[in-house]
């Protein structure tokens, strides 16, 4: 078993894939934190708890929700509010939580404004901007989320969450499969119910504008 | 084909940047006669562009983004040169291939999407410089031509080699000087619309891009073509303001120099027995809608 865990970088300027490090997709009904398979459960707590913490905890919807190309789309892209909503009603003074969409892939090189939208080509320019340490991507194809979670490791110390519609993503620090209208609003739901818990990390010197 | 597959989630409409929001608001996606009289009061198609001050081939990009006759199902594919800075800019699906490939990955799509979208209209247009069309690529170009490929090439001709600071090309004109072929070019321009004519295209047009309102015409002329018939071939004058010593606002007036009829890109055209008939074909029905149009306006008058 590899010893290799996925953690919160700057890993260095071109961390390895997970996977060529022997990280290991999910089955069904399981997800992994830090390279580690976990039951589903305890993923919703990890990820409610890396939410409550965060300074600025962030949702990062992809074209896959961001557009009503069918009605399941539509219905995520509702549940992700109610997630952003949440988050919102759930953290200190002091915490900002986000919602940066990511509309396409365009490369868009120079013109990305980091202030109102990510780019998997270069995500830490958003990253950096906004001094986000905590984020989920939902509805990123899986080889652009791959790209950006790596650009991500390697180059800030944000703690990444990858809610993935379809096996999982190595290169997050935490990642669900096989993601649905349930399985946002079940995280909404951890959110709500650690509201309180957890002390954020307002006073951290490390955030994601590591460079 | 419409704007109805074109839609963000009503949830989230208030986080897309505002240009995403103009093109589902006023991009011309779907409109049956856009053109490039659009350009100024709809969105356009490409947002902006990391070319230089008065490049000509802007120019070209928006009058041939406003004209495609059906942008949200046309994939276009590009190559390395000038125009692979625009492409991410674009806002139809595009496809960067490896510089001189872009018409075999053409072939491939083309074939690809009528698999995949059997009852769709699905265009394919190649969009390269002179460089990946006629010196790297031109083996995939005449292949393409030779197999009767169903797609439009247009090669945008800027007679030399630009963004690696001006090399000597097969287009470039004989004799011709630039700053890395201090030798001067010694032989003719490769004359690549007799050489499309003879390979197959069923339209071929040579022209610059001085006139938005005939770029249009034979843009839309070549989509149609290699929809139905078979391989289109355009070869629009895009030249490089910088390597020919021009000022930003010289480029119009070099190509309309270079268009008259004793000069190098004088507008020719060559049509085929089929293609003809087509054009015939759409040229009629245009012209009953129109009257149905009038008519209608007159009885609601």
């Amino acid at each position: 078993m590899t010893q290799y865990r996925v953690l919160p970088g700057p890993e260095h300027f071109l961390p390895p894939s997970a996977a060529s490090m022997g990280i290991c997709l999910p089955n069904p009904g399981e997800a992994h934190i830090n390279g580690v398979i976990v039951p589903e459960e305890k993923a919703y707590e990890e990820a409610a708890k890396q939410f409550l913490m965060a300074r600025v905890p962030t949702l990062f919807p992809g074209p896959l929700v961001l557009w009503a190309w069918n009605e399941k789309a539509a219905k995520k892209a509702t549940a992700i509010r109610h997630l952003y909503n949440t988050l919102k009603e759930c953290v200190q003074p002091g915490q900002t939580p986000m919602l940066i969409p990511m509309p396409d892939y365009r490369p868009k090189y120079p013109k990305i404004n980091p202030e109102v939208e990510i780019n998997p080509n270069h995500p830490n320019l958003t990253i950096w901007h906004n001094k986000i340490d905590c984020c989920m991507f939902i509805g990123v194809h899986c080889h652009q989320a791959n790209l950006s979670l790596k650009i991500i490791r390697g180059g800030t110390s944000c703690y990444t969450i990858a809610m993935c519609a379809q096996a999982g993503h190595e290169d997050a620090m935490l990642s669900f499969r096989d993601a649905s209208v349930e399985k946002i609003m079940k995280l909404a739901e951890w959110v709500k119910k650690l509201k309180g818990t957890v002390q954020p990390r307002l006073t951290s010197a490390k955030s994601g504008a590591s460079n | 084909m419409s704007k109805e597959r074109i839609k963000i989630s009503e949830d989230l409409y208030d986080i897309m940047p505002s240009d995403y929001q103009d093109l589902v608001k006023s991009a011309t996606y779907g409109k049956e006669d856009r053109g490039w009289k659009d350009i100024g009061n709809s969105k356009e198609l490409i947002e902006q562009h990391s070319l230089c001050a008065g490049c000509p081939e802007s120019m070209a990009f928006r009058y041939i983004l406003a004209s495609l006759p059906n942008p949200e199902d046309t994939v276009m594919v590009g190559s390395t040169g000038c125009t692979s800075l625009v492409f991410p800019m674009v806002a139809v699906h595009n496809i960067h291939s490896l510089f001189g490939n872009q018409n075999a990955i053409a072939s491939g799509l083309k074939r690809a999407l009528s698999v995949r979208f059997p009852g769709r209209t699905k265009d394919v247009v190649v969009l390269a410089g002179d460089g990946a069309t006629v010196d790297i690529g031109l083996d995939m170009t005449l292949q393409a031509w030779f197999r009767q490929e169903k797609f439009t090439t247009i090669c945008f001709d800027n007679e030399l080699y630009a963004n690696t600071g001006g090399q000597e090309s097969g287009l470039m004109q004989k004799g011709f000087v630039a700053k890395m072929a201090p030798v001067g070019k010694l032989f003719d321009k490769v004359r690549l619309p007799e050489i499309a004519r003879e390979s197959g295209c069923h339209y071929v047009v040579q022209c610059t891009v001085s006139k938005p309102s005939l770029v249009e015409k034979v843009v839309r002329n070549a989509v149609m073509i290699s929809r139905e018939i078979g391989p289109t071939y355009l070869q629009l004058y895009t030249p490089c303001i910088l390597e020919i010593g021009k000022n930003s606002m010289e480029g119009l007036q070099e190509m309309r120099d270079s268009e008259k009829p004793t000069e190098r890109f004088a507008y020719k055209e060559y049509i085929s027995e089929p293609a003809k008939e087509l054009l015939a074909e759409i040229a009629a029905k245009d012209k009953e809608k129109k009257a149905a149009a009038k008519q209608l306006a007159a009885q609601g008058a």
